[in-house]
């Protein structure tokens, strides 16, 4: 039996993105929140530095600088107009956010206190800034704590462990989604007028990654099979300082306190890759500098493949106050004590740039020519608005959920106001049933888990942060490989209640499918861009690739195109700190 | 080396009872209990039921009990628990399959605490003011990551599921001692309840459990002090 719902907004995902939209579209319009976790369960409760607005509370700043640095910060591919919304937008946003009962550490005189993060300056580059407003390090937890106390407050209608699983579309526009209910294995139809996509990220393609298991893309992947291309891909973020072996997250805020990353030799070898800002460059160029560390022999421990993250010179008190999460990982997961010496640290997969191309008001576009999809919206990490270009700076992905969060939750209830309810296709929920009997079909043979630890291996060395031509080649004939095993998968769990076996198998088909437009829109990009990065293209190549990447869908595998990056008032310069 | 993990399983389409199962597994004294189970699930038996996500102890969803202890999976590591492990579902919530609870009946207590800033003035342009310690206040109980460790481990809430528990105290403490909420008066009712706050015991089993360190017990207790000195 499947069951069938109706609502004016849909929103799929209980993350920062999905919490902020359902708190303006609940205001306005009859709305449920579909989540496949528990809400507090959600990604943006491991952020942790903080979230960068130009308040100006402990020294000069304007948002002006901020724009500035997001938009170098993403090596000029940013949509510029995007960015000065963002920044411009991020005052306000901090303000709403501490009125709803977010506690951000103070200044002595009470207001929000500051400090540095990669990447933030002042005067277009001039010095570090103190614009990352925080809660110790623990940032994102309370965003997400404070967005969903508020929800509860207002009333907000939830589907909590429930997995969208397809959109639907008639006539052109959104009319809802199906989605599976965990603890029953039925199929719900939920028409709407408007859906919005707030799933987060797919950083589980990869084997070392910040990323949470729930991180799998669906969003995009369910977009991607209904023809929405998806924009950006190549560029992914590896964030400079992953727990070795773990790939757990130590924030950027342990630089920002003045952490120094150093190599075997004890040296502080950022000042030999960004002479100005040192251990506050973004994290591509980081990233960069630890892999060529490490190449160079200069990798600390039996295999010398990590670099230590160091605090050990910090005041124990700051340690203490502002980085207390971070620096009890380090003692729980490698009994490495880090007020007294360095904690091993390795790149690690962390923030996907691409994604669902929405424009500034959170709808999502459907071609180089900017075509809105009416009804269909997209915000947060599972969106490229492109704020983020091709490399995010730190504080400005719980900005950007915030801000565009909002935005779509706001234009969401707006547009399901002016429209009536699309007839729903016959037989909605007809292709999730036959997906799911398919990948259930099979009496024996390899399990997901199998396919998906080739895929992450196989993405961690070919499709990282150092990439050529051969090695993308190979893994696009890898994930050829992967998908014609992914066909015959076995699904051993035959139970209808609780099924997360059938569920690990969905959500592996959606990797395989984001990985390939990864891998695709790499091997294209002959250029080498923020978080692209091309041992045979070493140089950014603005004549030619100063342009959006779109992938679509296509028969027997991914068809590219582009767009062009909007430009306000900045000209790409050379890129150095 | 090799742990012994015994698992109890319950699958209520086929089960009557819960049992335990025993599983070998080849593991690495820093690999997390989280790595045990997901390697009987990914290689042995892929019906085996639990939540996880982040794997780092900051989402809240891998909460059970192991070796007698109610932990979360992702932050407890083979070389503390030895190679003998066993792992079941929270206590005093029901189970729905294996190590997997309806976690309902939590939520809806910690909703019940008006667990929201409450404030009807006008707010200013810029931030409400807060001094350092004003903010140090509450910062304790601003940790709780909801993943109900404290309150399945409570003596009183296992003999009555009606007790709102530790938790939802906790969610209730981290507003009433905010310099800028104005419903604590509400709050207090609610936990001045028969199944409110007087329930606690101080048996201190929450502050234990806690994975993120609260002292649990001592925000029961300044609340419990709150209703005490109400209106004086």
């Amino acid at each position: 039996m499947t069951e069938q719902h109706t609502y004016d907004v849909v929103i799929v995902g209980a993350g920062g993105a999905g919490l902020r939209a359902a708190l303006e579209s609940s205001k306005r319009a009859r709305t449920a929140v579909i989540t496949k976790l528990y809400p507090t369960r959600s990604h943006t409760g491991a952020a942790q530095g903080g979230m960068c607005a130009a308040l100006a509370n402990v020294e000069e700043d304007n948002w002006e600088w901020h724009t500035f640095d997001t938009i170098k910060g993403g090596d000029y591919l940013v949509d510029q107009d995007a960015a000065e919304i963002m920044c411009r937008e991020a005052i306000e946003a901090v303000y709403d956010l501490e009125h709803m009962g977010m506690p951000f550490n103070r200044t002595p005189d009470g207001r929000i206190d500051q400090r540095r993060f990669g990447g933030h300056t002042h005067h277009h580059g001039k010095g570090a800034v103190r614009r990352s407003c925080f809660a110790a390090d623990r940032t994102g937890h309370m965003i997400l704590q404070t967005l969903f106390q508020q929800n509860v407050k207002q009333g907000t209608t939830f589907f909590d462990e429930f997995y969208v699983l397809d959109l639907l579309l008639a006539d052109d526009r959104a009319a809802g989604v199906v989605a599976y209910e965990l603890a029953t294995g039925e199929l719900h139809v939920f028409r709407a007028k408007s859906v919005v996509f707030c799933t987060g990220g797919f950083g589980k393609m990869f084997k070392i990654t910040s990323n949470a298991h729930a991180l799998t893309g669906d969003g995009p992947g369910v977009c991607y099979r209904r023809g929405v291309p998806m924009e950006d891909m190549e560029f992914f973020q590896f964030h400079p300082t992953g727990l070795y072996r773990l790939g757990v997250l130590l924030s950027e805020a342990a630089r920002g306190e003045g952490g120094i990353l150093r190599n075997k030799d004890g040296e502080a070898f950022m000042a030999r890759y960004a002479p100005t800002i040192k251990d506050l460059a973004p994290r591509d160029m980081a990233s960069r500098a630890i892999y060529t560390e490490i190449r160079e022999g200069r990798g600390a421990g039996p295999h010398g493949d990590y670099v230590y993250l160091d605090v050990s010179h910090l005041d124990p008190s700051v340690i203490d106050q502002k980085l207390p999460d971070i620096t009890e990982f380090a003692r729980t997961y490698l009994g490495v004590e880090p007020k007294k010496e360095g904690v091993p640290i390795q790149p690690t997969a962390h923030y996907a740039m691409g994604g669902i191309p929405t424009n500034v008001h959170g709808e999502v576009v459907m071609d180089a020519a900017a075509t809105v999809l009416p009804g269909l919206y997209a915000a947060g990490e599972c969106a490229c608005v492109s704020v983020h270009g091709a490399n995010r700076l730190g504080t400005n992905s719980l900005l950007d959920i915030v801000v565009f969060g909002r935005r779509a939750g706001v234009n969401a209830a707006e547009h399901a106001a002016a429209v009536g309810h699309a007839e729903l296709p016959d037989d909605p929920a007809g292709a999730v049933t036959r997906m799911l009997e398919e990948l259930a079909g099979h009496p024996q043979g390899e399990r997901a888990a199998a396919i998906r630890a080739d895929l992450q291996a196989g993405m961690d060395n070919k499709a990282g942060v150092y990439r050529t031509e051969t090695l993308l080649k190979d893994m696009e004939v890898e994930l050829a490989s992967l998908r014609e095993r992914y066909g015959r998968v076995w699904v051993q769990d035959t139970s209808r209640r609780y099924n997360t076996d059938l569920l690990e198998t969905v959500e592996l088909g959606f990797l395989l499918d984001l990985a390939e437009t990864l891998v695709v829109s790499a091997r294209a990009r002959q250029e080498s861009r923020g978080g692209h990065s091309r041992e045979d293209f070493p140089a950014r190549d603005d004549r030619q690739w100063l342009k959006h990447t779109l992938a679509h869908r296509a028969d027997g595998g991914v068809k590219l195109d582009y767009k062009p990056v909007t430009m306000t008032r900045y000209q790409p310069m050379e890129r150095k700190y | 080396m090799d742990v012994t993990l015994r698992i109890r399983r319950f699958n209520p389409e086929v089960d009557q009872q819960p049992h335990l199962e025993t599983y070998q597994v080849p593991a690495d004294p820093m690999d997390r209990v989280l790595d045990l189970l997901h390697w009987v699930k990914w290689n042995l038996d892929g019906s085996l039921t639990f939540r996880r996500s982040c794997a780092h102890g900051i989402c809240g969803s891998d909460a059970m009990l192991i070796n007698g202890t109610h932990r979360l999976a992702c932050k407890v590591l083979v070389r503390e628990v030895g190679d003998q492990v066993t792992v079941e579902p929270l206590r005093g919530l029901p189970v729905a399959k294996d190590l997997l609870v309806d976690m309902e009946p939590f939520f809806a207590s910690y909703r019940e605490v008006l667990p929201y800033l409450i404030n009807d003035q006008p707010a200013p342009d810029a931030e409400r003011r807060q001094s350092q310690q004003e903010r140090e206040r509450f910062d304790d109980t601003t940790k709780c990551i909801l993943c109900a460790a404290c309150t399945t481990s409570c003596p009183v809430y296992w003999a009555d599921g009606k007790y709102v528990g530790p938790a939802a105290i906790v969610n209730a403490h981290r507003f009433i001692f905010d310099s800028r909420d104005q419903g604590a008066a509400q709050r207090l009712t609610v936990l001045n309840d028969k199944e409110g706050v007087w329930r606690c015991r101080t048996t201190f089993n929450c502050t234990d459990a806690c994975p993120r360190g609260i002292k649990v017990t001592q925000a029961i207790q300044e609340v419990k002090r709150a209703l005490l000195f109400r209106g004086e």
